[in-house]
């Protein structure tokens, strides 16, 4: 017997507002200081009213558009309803019936060819809960709340159950991460909770006579990384296995169940659960008036995105003649670091060498330094200027290295600059000598002088040219060893 | 006469020309409370040091020149159920017992702005539920005309000090008639605004898209003037409308012309007293000599108001209350096992038997499988009522008729019926259902000396044309001037 994994992803994004969706308090990360970013809205002290953030509406708009979804003309506010320390309304504002967008796609790469496709079946916007802290001393005190996170804006992102690997399940949530932090529409960052998910994990087992029997669905709740993503499914499609190897039991003699991911152990742990089917007994928010949207606000917003990771790479491969790993090195950057890369491939006339400037000496340095781009001292327009000069010839790439690390050494003195670039050009005589006649008058004292080593190379020691070379270019500092070869050889036959 | 016979107007004037000091209305106004609360029991909490305090206050700054508000040194009261930073807000429950709101409402807000003098916090039913201050966790309040009767409700206190002349002015909060009602059976004036008129913010909420805060007075100058000060447009309230708020204090005196009265047959039918009938009746005969036309005009949805209120009232109120689950503030119970064990017990004991019951009730009305057929359906018939009235409206500009079905009921008579106790609503709930300003004036007494109530329904944002024809009424009788024990 074989089986297929069926995988359906619920992905919920903290936008990256400044103040929460329903108040003006800040949505700063902050577990040090508990209850300092509250009011009475979102403490949910009687009487206080919700407000809706247009710039979370205007973000998760964004992240929508950029799932390819459909966005509603006219979406509302509904209550879902439930009782739980870290919700002080007992209702979570959410989205029930009417989501502010669905009908979307993403592509995945399988690393097979044929991308893979993952429907989105819906995005709605909501509010986040606070967080339960309890204690971890054992000695049994009470338990208590946070609710600096209550009320951050949230949007979730549900799959349809499109994804067939646990490897896909990481790759999407990676292209995931990947888009939206492009779009700038949430850090994603995962630490501090910005992008968490919830893996609906299935398997249809294939049976003797042809059909296909499902076994019965895990929610696998909060893992917070995509290698925990990828080792819960992968436990969760063993264990599901050896499950119904033992007892048979299939979809329709179980509901579905909830279960936790244990990093440390690497395996799924049942979550406790409600005693009987829960009730959220949705209904529209009577504080929150609906949201309407005309084509022309949709495409307002749309005007302001950026252009996706997915055609942005499929551009560099086109445009700038990348290679796919290139492409995937300074996208998975981010941003910032394509942007940068665009700059100097389009003003240095030279994209692959930029890429690989980029690629190779930009991140290096920032690795060693510990910086973000931002805090580079070497900004675009300069390394395109830098890289300008080796396309038309004024330096060679290896002196273009030296003008490199020196301009960033002496970065606190003097800020790189064009200026500065000509300046250690010529302190250090880089200058690529364009002047044939100089060098010709090189080579022939040179070859005057080495008498021995003309009589080896022409007696077929091919190697006694580099010694050659080797004085030639001492003598002349900027001259293009390639162009010293070649003209030694001419000279000597 | 006394500083309290004097109407809010009346005693704006005088404290505007220096015939009295704001400390010595607030004072007469604690006298006042200090001699007859403790037999109405209108107030749950007064604080006369700071009362005094914000009075002294008002009077230096009018004795400095300085340009002051609207309502300069007037005493006002607060309903329970309207936070008021650094002041008890216990909705008259055991759950917000002990309960100080960190911040103001948007109305508190409006009053400091207008140099009102925040006098104390009144009675109520629990959380706004109730027809007769018996749902109070603190106590019944009296009507001052008959200390055997209840006052009406939910705003008990509110409607009662003014009667009783404990204050000039009050605030309270309509959901179904939560203000014209008592305000009807303590022979007072008392409106409902039009949904959106006023901010919700810092209003304790019962039913969200029916709340709605008013002013009760003496007489529909006072109340003119208290809604001017407490309306406009609040931001923090997404069901605030921005419509400009017109001078109402200026309009009020100016009669209308040609003033179109619509009346509808079926409030004159079964359930209605006799005498209320005849009372509303001769007040429609008033107008009639005022030059004004009186025509019939057809609601025909209005029969499924009670039903349709009580649906989404109820479905509202059991979301709304659901934050009172003794974590993070209010009452929380002493014993319990587990968490669950700890919200059913700080409920169960916090809450009393009507919010129990109303909780119930929009519980079950909002569970998947019922859903459709109660909130959903109530909804579509509270369309329909709406579209009664938009069509009524083509036809006149107010709609006359009576507040209540009876004049003010004995303390306990129906405290065991609460379907008796719903119908008291049964004429005040579709202008709340329908988003729709109305007021309450006095027009007459029954043979037992209890007042009765005349009731105005207007246009959405059409309240200065209730206002004036209110007042053009109250202007040719005097029923507004008669006072309890007097």
């Amino acid at each position: 017997m074989s089986y297929d994994v069926i995988i359906g992803l619920e992905v919920h994004v903290q936008l990256q507002t400044q103040t929460k969706i329903f108040c003006g308090c800040s949505t700063a990360f902050n577990p040090d200081q508990p209850n300092v970013q509250t009011c009475p809205v979102c403490l949910g002290l009687p009487g206080a009213l919700p407000v809706l953030n247009r710039h979370a509406m205007r973000l998760a708009v964004k992240t929508a558009l950029g799932l390819g979804c459909q966005i509603a003309k006219f979406t509302k506010w509904d209550r879902k309803q439930y009782f739980y320390p870290d919700l002080p309304k007992g209702y979570q504002i959410s989205q029930y019936d009417l989501p502010f967008s669905f009908d979307g796609h993403v592509d995945v790469d399988t690393g097979s060819g044929e991308p893979r496709r993952v429907r989105i079946l819906r995005a709605h916007l909501e509010e986040d809960a606070g967080k339960n802290v309890h204690d971890e001393s054992g000695r049994g005190r009470d338990s208590q709340v946070d609710l600096n996170r209550a009320g951050t804006p949230l949007v979730e992102i549900v799959t349809q159950p499109d994804l067939r690997t646990a490897a896909e399940a990481r790759t999407f949530l990676q292209a995931m991460h990947s888009l939206l932090t492009f779009l700038e529409v949430s850090d994603c960052n995962m630490q501090e909770g910005s992008l968490r998910c919830d893996a609906n994990v299935n398997l249809h087992v294939h049976q003797p006579d042809g059909s296909k029997v499902a076994t019965p669905i895990v929610e696998v709740k909060n893992i917070n990384s995509f290698r925990f993503t990828e080792q819960a499914i992968l436990h969760e499609v063993d264990r599901q296995w050896e499950l119904f190897q033992k007892t048979g039991k299939t979809i329709k003699d179980a509901p579905k169940t909830t279960r936790g991911f244990d990093p440390d152990r690497g395996v799924t742990t049942p979550m406790r659960e409600k005693e009987e089917a829960a009730d959220y007994r949705y209904f529209p928010d009577p504080d929150l008036v609906p949201v309407t949207f005309t084509d022309a606000d949709i495409e307002a917003i749309r005007s302001e995105m950026c252009e996706t990771p997915v055609s942005r790479r499929a551009r560099f491969l086109g445009e700038y003649q990348l290679s796919a790993y290139d492409a995937d090195v300074i996208l998975d950057q981010g941003r910032a670091v394509a942007d940068y890369f665009e700059t100097v491939a389009k003003g240095s006339g030279d994209p692959k060498q930029a890429a690989n400037w980029v690629t190779q000496d930009v991140l290096r340095e920032l690795k060693e330094r510990r910086l973000t781009l931002d805090a580079f001292s070497i900004n675009a327009d300069v390394l395109m200027s830098l890289l300008k000069r080796v396309s038309d010839k004024q330096l060679t790439i290896k002196s273009a290295r030296e003008v490199f690390l020196l301009l960033l050494e002496q970065a606190e003195e003097h800020a790189p600059s064009t200026v500065r670039i000509d300046a250690i050009i010529a302190e250090k005589g880089l200058a690529l000598v364009q002047d044939t006649g100089a060098m010709e008058t090189a080579i022939a004292a040179v070859l005057a002088r080495n008498a021995k080593a003309v009589a080896d190379f022409k007696s077929g020691k091919q190697a006694a040219v580099g010694a050659l070379i080797g004085q030639v270019m001492k003598e002349l500092k900027g001259a293009d060893a390639a162009v010293v070869r070649e003209k030694i050889i001419a000279a000597l036959s | 006469m006394g500083l309290s016979d004097l109407s809010a107007s009346e005693l704006l004037d005088q404290l505007q020309s220096g015939a009295v000091s704001s400390r010595e209305v607030t004072q007469a106004c604690l006298a006042a409370i200090t001699v007859q609360d403790t037999a109405v029991h209108a107030f749950l909490h007064v604080d006369a040091a700071d009362a005094l305090q914000q009075a002294a206050a008002i009077d230096e700054r009018r004795v400095r020149g300085e340009s002051l508000g609207l309502l300069a040194g007037l005493p006002v009261a607060l309903k329970d159920v309207l936070c008021q930073q650094g002041q008890p807000a216990t909705c008259a429950s055991k759950m917000l017992s002990g309960f100080i709101p960190p911040y103001d409402a948007h109305v508190v807000t409006k009053l400091k702005q207008a140099d009102a003098v925040l006098l104390g916090r009144t009675n109520m039913d629990e959380f706004a539920m109730g027809s007769s201050s018996e749902n109070s966790a603190f106590g019944v309040t009296r009507n001052p005309w008959d200390l055997s009767r209840i006052p009406g409700g939910s705003s008990s206190g509110s409607a009662a000090a003014v009667a009783a002349r404990m204050t000039p002015v009050s605030l309270g909060s309509d959901t179904g008639g939560s203000i014209r009602q008592p305000a009807g059976l303590c022979g007072i004036v008392g409106m409902k605004p039009t949904y959106g008129r006023i901010s919700r913010y810092g209003l304790i909420a019962y039913a969200s898209s029916l709340d709605q805060i008013g002013p009760f007075g003496t007489d529909v100058r006072s109340v003119a003037t208290v809604l001017e000060a407490i309306s406009g447009h609040d931001p923090r309230d997404s069901t605030s409308v921005n419509q400009p708020v017109p001078e109402y204090s200026k309009s009020v005196d100016q009669p209308l012309t040609g003033l179109k009265i619509g009346i509808v047959p079926e409030h004159f039918s079964a359930g209605l007293d006799t005498e209320i009938a005849a009372a509303v009746k001769s007040a429609i005969d008033v107008y009639r000599s005022l030059g004004a036309e009186v025509r019939e005009v057809a609601l025909p949805h209005a029969k499924y108001c009670i039903a349709t209120y009580y649906l989404i009232a109820c479905s509202e109120a059991s979301s709304n209350l659901s934050r009172y689950d003794g974590i993070h503030y209010g009452h929380r119970a002493t014993s319990f096992k587990n968490l669950n064990e700890m919200y059913a017990a700080s409920r169960g004991e916090g809450f009393g038997a009507e919010v129990k019951r109303r909780i119930m009730l929009g519980t079950y009305a909002l569970s998947t499988g019922y859903y459709d057929q109660y909130y959903v359906k109530a909804l579509k018939v509270r369309r329909l009522i709406r579209q009664d009235f938009d069509a009524a409206f083509q036809q006149v500009d107010v709609i006359a008729g009576p507040v209540t079905p009876t004049a003010a009921f004995a303390i306990g008579e129906k405290a065991n019926d609460p379907l008796a106790m719903y119908l008291s609503d049964i004429y005040t709930i579709s202008a709340n259902l329908a988003g729709l300003p109305a007021i309450s004036l006095p027009c007459g007494f029954t043979t037992g000396g209890l007042p009765i109530g005349l009731q105005l329904q207007g246009r959405p944002f059409d309240e200065d044309r209730v206002l004036r024809a209110a007042r053009m009424y109250e202007a040719t009788t005097d029923w507004h001037t008669r006072r309890p024990n007097g």
